[in-house]
């Protein structure tokens, strides 16, 4: 502990804050397009994948096998698979873009059950009666079934974003300037572990915690209780 | 020609059969009445009128034209001319009962607004439901909900009002306001196809009386001949164990 306070002058100096500071930065970035994206992407997936909308079966297998198939691969081989894809390809592209394809790609898969599982707990004769009246698939999801669903869909995919937030430290392994990677830079750099790992920590609880305190909000405005 | 002609229509759930060769004509202003053993078919028939079921084979034309029933707009202009009232009700959860009522004249049919909000207000009126105009259907009684839903299918201006089972989901002291309402509708002269196991009312409001079982119209009659002298031994089962008690 001693020691700690020792260094701390030290430590939260000018540059290493600024230092940390762009990491957060990009880790933040990185979890907000890398999960707003694959939300939106989720979400068509899940929609593609509903019986009700789409009447095109072999459209429905595509959605079904991608969301199958990227849900059981670890973060990390996806990365890695991402990140040499990008090169077999020929794109030169920054390390940002290979990370927030990944957590996308990760985050549609597993949005996209999330979406379904709600979509799915609103009862069958909702659908009916909408279909019955003429509205289209995708009017019924909007006006009829979102409305019922978002109470059902929102919990668990902010649980899963915060989940991802956490994930983000993983891409600190293809050398990308996240946090992690920040402290791990402070930490070979002569600071101890305790002081670097320990105020990245806080940062990450920083990030995490406004993003439960959203959820809760977002559930409030989308599926207000009526009760 | 009758404004409804269905003619050899059938139907299957996966394999099972559940609709073979039905016939039946209802001719506008006339009050159908389909009856029979749960399992029957009863329901299924409206669900494929209705284009929820499609059918496997057979003809359905409606006021003189057939109706594709692989076309979707085929399908559409079917779904104009049929209003369908469910078992359970199936209000929109997520909405009051004034724009349950709303919805798909103005989503759908792009209707004015104004005016068919005046319009809902005077149908929610005539089912008694002045005061819960405001309520969402968790908030409602069962009776309520489906007189909420009577005014919703005749919000859509339908040449037919098909009503499946509308009481069987209800607490009986709960039957009589929706068959209540159903009467006003006929003394309108409305246009109907009923599903009901309420053989007193049946007798009452119907010309006509469908028995069917096992996915096939057994028996087709007035009143009097399907609860008084059935000429098939099968419905005379029927009739004479339901009107026991």
């Amino acid at each position: 502990m001693a020691a700690l306070l020792e260094e701390a002058p030290r430590f939260f100096g000018y540059y290493n804050m600024l230092f940390l500071g762009q990491a957060f930065a990009f880790t933040a970035l990185l979890s907000l397009v890398g999960c707003g994206g694959g939300f939106v992407f989720g979400f068509g997936l899940a929609v593609l994948r509903s019986e009700r909308i789409v009447r095109f079966a072999p459209l429905r297998w595509v959605a079904t096998v991608y969301v199958e198939l990227f849900r059981r691969i670890p973060f990390l081989v996806k990365l890695m698979v991402i990140f040499f894809a990008f090169q077999l390809a020929g794109f030169d592209v920054s390390g940002f873009v290979v990370a927030a394809t990944t957590v996308a790609l990760s985050a549609s898969a597993f949005s996209a059950e999330n979406v379904r599982a709600g979509l799915e707990a609103v009862h069958k004769n909702q659908w009916d009666a909408a279909e019955a009246m003429n509205m289209g698939g995708l009017t019924a999801l909007r006006r009829v079934i979102l409305p019922q669903a978002w109470r059902i869909i929102i919990p668990p995919s902010m649980t899963y974003s915060v989940g991802l937030v956490k994930s983000t430290s993983i891409v600190s392994q293809i050398g990308v300037f996240e946090l992690t990677y920040a402290a791990k830079i402070l930490n070979q750099k002569g600071f101890s572990a305790g002081i670097c790992f320990g105020t990245i920590l806080l940062l990450y609880f920083a990030l995490c915690y406004p993003l439960n305190l959203m959820a809760a909000r977002l559930e409030s405005k989308l599926a207000p209780s009526r009760h | 020609m009758p404004h409804l002609v269905i003619e050899k229509l059938s139907a299957d759930y996966g394999a099972t059969p559940v609709l073979i060769d039905v016939d039946l004509a209802v001719e506008r202003g006339e009050i159908v009445a389909i009856i029979g053993p749960s399992g029957s078919g009863k329901s299924t028939l409206l669900r494929v009128l209705t284009g929820l079921l499609k059918p496997r084979a057979g003809h359905v034309h409606v006021a003189g034209t057939e109706v594709n029933y692989a076309s979707a707009e085929a399908l559409r202009k079917v779904r104009d001319r049929f209003a369908i009232v469910f078992q359970q009700f199936n209000l929109f959860q997520n909405m009051t009962a004034l724009r349950n009522v709303t919805i798909a004249p103005t989503i759908v049919k792009k209707r004015n607004a104004a005016e068919v909000e005046r319009e809902a207000r005077e149908l929610l009126t005539k089912v008694g439901l002045a005061h819960r105009i405001d309520a969402y259907p968790d908030e409602m009684s069962g009776g309520q909900q489906q007189r909420v839903a009577i005014a919703r299918a005749l919000a859509l201006k339908p040449d037919i009002l098909l009503l499946d089972e509308v009481t069987s989901a209800l607490d009986p002291e709960l039957v009589a306001e929706v068959l209540d309402t159903i009467r006003l509708l006929a003394q309108d002269g409305m246009t109907m196809l009923i599903v009901s196991h309420e053989m007193a009312f049946v007798r009452e409001v119907a010309s006509k009386v469908v028995f069917m079982a096992d996915g096939r119209v057994v028996e087709v009659g007035p009143p009097a001949q399907i609860f008084d002298a059935p000429e098939t031994t099968r419905c005379a089962d029927f009739v004479r164990r339901i009107l026991r008690h």
